[in-house]
């Protein structure tokens, strides 16, 4: 894991060159960050900055009320360790439309830096096999994104991809932190407004 | 309460939440949730979801609200206080969720590891901006549900129906 070669800034623009097909979750710090760097903000991402642990569980409330959409999660590491179980939930529900992007930089980035646990022995991708994800890949080298893009669109979902990162900042992108704000905006742009 | 009327309510309350619209019905298995959940899966419009813990239910629900659908998650008191963290989004970002709560260290109560967590769910729910619906007699379910859906769905506020030990009956040891 110490191997990862990919600089996470690079990561989503290559893994959805087409971000507006997309409802998109995303956790809470850098996967945000990310992710909001990705759509512009946009309306129909919804960007998490606390609740730590909810953005899978969250895109599967979306992927289940929205199944003629594609449904894709943004976490990282520390927080999708926080709801492990929420990979059995969607596992047994199996949603067609879904795809999680787990964002591994073995780091708590928001809070200093501080290791996690996949930086010393636990595997995220075996996790989510053994939870029953049916489509799951690991990549760590900028070489592997291609593949990885393509496995989002043509694997069997529920789809799960482990990128392993560089220890390294996300995309510097102000975002806004309101969730109602956020909530309505998203709500008015796919629902549309009234 | 009768025995018939112990047969009834769930049927009553699960019209109550399909007619208001609620098609996904997050869970973790209780028995006070049992047959509730039996009939979410015997329904066509409605989405029974077995949960891992609760939170995810907080989560699911909001998910679907940003899509336009209605959830509530079913679960024992004892969830609640894996709950709060999540409940954050109600609060914070308006996301209309109902809980549906089977009490336990409650009336009549036998077991002590009970009584801890069931006397801090409201409480801890008043913290998190969530209104409580407490339902004691049989004749308080229908009103109190309607309050917590009105609340919820029309109102946009986080909200609890308590089912009591007094309404569902305490479990022997």
């Amino acid at each position: 894991m110490t191997d990862a070669d990919i600089d996470r800034r690079e990561l989503l623009p290559q893994l959805f060159p087409a971000p507006g097909d997309y409802l998109m979750v995303s956790g809470l710090a850098g996967a945000s960050r990310d992710a909001a760097a990705l759509t512009g903000d946009g309306e129909r991402l919804f960007t998490m900055a606390g609740t730590m642990g909810a953005a899978v569980p969250f895109g599967l409330g979306m992927a289940l009320a929205a199944p003629g959409s594609q449904v894709a999660v943004i976490t990282g590491d520390g927080e999708l360790l926080m709801d492990l179980g929420a990979l059995a939930t969607v596992a047994s529900q199996a949603p067609d439309n879904l795809s999680i992007v787990c964002i591994d930089n073995g780091r708590h980035g928001e809070t200093g830096g501080q290791l996690g646990h996949t930086a010393i022995r636990t595997d995220l991708a075996r996790i989510a096999e053994g939870a029953g994800l049916p489509s799951v890949m690991a990549i760590g080298r900028p070489e592997e994104i291609a593949a990885a893009a393509e496995f989002l669109i043509e694997a069997t979902a529920p789809r799960f991809l482990l990128a392993r990162v560089r220890p390294g900042p996300p995309v510097a992108y102000k975002r806004s932190l309101d969730p109602a704000a956020c909530r309505r905006r998203f709500r008015d742009a796919y629902l549309g407004a009234g | 309460m009768t025995d018939t009327d112990k047969n009834a309510w769930p049927a009553q309350l699960f019209e109550q939440l399909i007619e208001a619209g609620v098609r996904l019905f997050t869970y973790v298995p209780d028995a006070g949730n049992a047959r509730l959940i039996e009939l979410a899966e015997a329904h066509n419009a409605a989405h029974p979801v077995l949960l891992s813990s609760e939170q995810e239910g907080v989560a699911l629900c909001a998910g679907a609200d940003l899509v336009g659908e209605r959830g509530v998650l079913c679960m024992q008191s004892s969830g609640v206080g894996n709950c709060p963290n999540f409940l954050s989004l109600i609060k914070g970002g308006g996301f209309p969720v109902l809980l549906i709560v089977s009490m336990r260290g409650d009336y009549g109560e036998q077991n002590p590891w009970q009584y801890p967590m069931g006397q801090a769910v409201e409480p801890i729910l008043a913290a998190m901006g969530v209104l409580s619906f407490r339902v004691e007699r049989p004749e308080e379910l229908e009103p109190a549900a309607r309050a917590a859906l009105a609340a919820a769905f029309r109102a946009g506020q986080g909200a609890a129906l308590l089912l009591s030990q007094k309404f569902l009956g305490a479990k022997d040891f």
